[in-house]
């Protein structure tokens, strides 16, 4: 199995919000929707403060509780990789994927009622390319690549620099990594 | 102090600022769900404890109430689906690890055997049917099979109706991301306030003294089970991890505390329960229509509550307007 990782470094991202509009237009999500947001960590009192900016989405977990959760199997892994995708034909829009995720990172895609969500871009992974959001980055702060690989870029960021993921206590195994 | 804010706006519909997927369609669904299990339970129980006499109306009709509760009950969840044309679904494959696909199957298996409830009393429990059913040799030969096998089709109800009522709170709980559902108590709750809902409305609907007595008894022992678990699940939560600490706190004060306490303990649990102590010893019997009506309407209420305060329990926390306390707290 491949384990497609996102790897962000909060030292570097400004929080200007292209990710989510390079989603919004390349994956043509639906107005009032979003697959992906940043989210501005303030800690401490001022004037002694430090901010971190994260670029969050679906986390693409190796034990993703959406998927086990699924009735119908609609919620699957891509090809033998962690990247989740849900199958509109299977779909019955009954929900409990969205509940089934700590993350809160699934949408309901309106009108026709099918669970949505981030892809990964993996029409995009399929070119070799990187997700729309990792190569629209003005920053340079987001990485994409497989964990597998020990060479990626991805996998050495990950041996040299500390990291995070969010909320490791889920048991969901996340695969975005923020640099901190 | 830490703050999280939203910097680009997420305000996807059902999820933001809390999870609102599910509102009375699936409240009212494992309401009724439960109440079936209930129903052909105590229909089983009697033909297996050979109490025909003394509870006809749970003996002979009350059967018949399971696949017409289910149903009402599935036509609510029906309507909650967003991609409705696409319920087929369920019943193209089997995902063992989701508590809904086992769902899906063990709703198509009750309606078999409650069918079969149904015709092994059928001619007893509505007379009127006995023409109809002897006209035609085959309707007779089924029937007749059924009558002999009510002892069997008994055993296979049992089973069947205890895994329903299970699965309706298993369904719930084994969602981790939700800190307020993820409590194993969750299942034997359910099926014990659908067997503390059936055996009320046998008590409500039964046109026999001694049989609303014999149900009322039952459901006075379903009750204080119920309320045992009700303390359990409160136990688990609050000796729990720190999400489920905080999701707690929506019933102990916060935004839910009265619904909670108050329509669901007080009205649904503890007053139908004093009112059938009374009953029982021959007191207060006019309030008898009262007791039962209370459990069936804190049955709803417990589902209600659950949804509710589930949803709203959550790992993660996002402030996505501006806040006025963030000044209070720097102050």
């Amino acid at each position: 199995m491949t384990t497609y990782v996102m790897v962000i470094d909060t030292k570097t991202c400004i929080g200007c919000g292209d990710c989510v509009v390079a989603c919004k237009t390349e994956n043509k999500v639906p107005e009032g929707l979003n697959r992906d947001w940043i989210v501005e960590a303030t800690n401490g009192t001022y004037p002694n403060l430090t901010t971190e900016f994260r670029s969050e989405r679906c986390n693409h977990c190796s034990n993703a509780t959406c998927v086990t959760l699924c009735p119908t199997g609609a919620s699957h892994k891509w090809q033998d990789t962690n990247i989740v995708l849900v199958d509109a034909d299977k779909c019955t829009g009954c929900k409990a994927c969205i509940a089934a995720c700590p993350y809160d990172a699934r949408l309901v895609m309106h009108p026709d009622g099918y669970i949505d969500k981030c892809t990964f871009c993996h029409h995009r992974v399929e070119k070799g390319l990187d997700p729309a959001c990792v190569s629209s980055c003005p920053t340079k702060c987001m990485y994409f690549g497989s964990l597998d690989d020990p060479n990626s870029e991805v996998s050495q960021l990950l041996k040299t620099r500390k990291y995070k993921v969010l909320n490791p206590e889920t048991g969901n195994e996340p695969h975005v990594y923020y640099l901190i | 102090m830490t703050e999280e804010l939203m910097v680009t706006a997420r305000a996807n519909e059902l999820i933001d600022p809390s999870l609102a997927i599910w509102t009375w369609e699936v409240a009212m669904y494992l309401f009724l769900g439960g109440l079936t299990a209930g129903v052909m339970v105590f229909a089983a129980a009697i033909a297996l404890l050979k109490r025909d006499d003394e509870a006809p109306f749970a003996a002979f009709q009350l059967a018949l109430l399971a696949p017409i509760v289910l149903s009402l009950g599935m036509t609510t969840l029906f309507l909650d689906l967003e991609h409705k044309l696409f319920v087929f679904r369920f019943y193209t494959s089997f995902q063992v690890t989701s508590p809904m696909s086992w769902g899906g199957w063990i709703l198509i298996l009750i309606y078999p055997v409650s069918m079969l409830q149904i015709l092994s009393t059928v001619r007893r429990g509505f007379p009127v049917t006995v023409p109809y059913v002897d006209r035609f040799a085959m309707a007779r030969a089924i029937v007749d099979w059924c009558e002999v096998h009510r002892r069997q089709i008994s055993l296979v109800a049992i089973p069947s109706g205890v895994a329903l009522g299970i699965y309706t709170g298993i369904l719930l709980s084994a969602f981790s991301a939700r800190p307020f559902w993820n409590s194993g108590v969750l299942g034997p709750l359910f099926l014990v306030s659908g067997l503390s809902t059936a055996a009320a409305l046998v008590a409500l609907l039964s046109r026999q003294k001694d049989e609303k007595h014999l149900f009322t008894r039952i459901d006075l022992v379903f009750i204080v089970v119920e309320l045992a678990l009700v303390g359990l699940f409160l136990i688990n939560l609050a000796t729990g991890s720190a999400p489920q600490i905080d999701a707690l706190k929506s019933i102990t004060g916060g935004p839910y505390t009265m619904v909670f306490w108050v329509l669901f303990v007080g009205i649904g649990l503890v007053i139908p329960l004093l009112l059938e102590m009374l009953e029982i010893r021959g007191m207060a019997t006019s309030l008898a229509v009262v007791a039962p009506v209370l459990v069936l309407i804190g049955g709803y209420v417990l589902r209600q509550v659950m949804i509710d305060v589930g949803q709203e329990s959550s790992w993660t926390h996002y402030e996505t307007q501006y806040d006025t306390e963030l000044i209070k707290r720097m102050e």
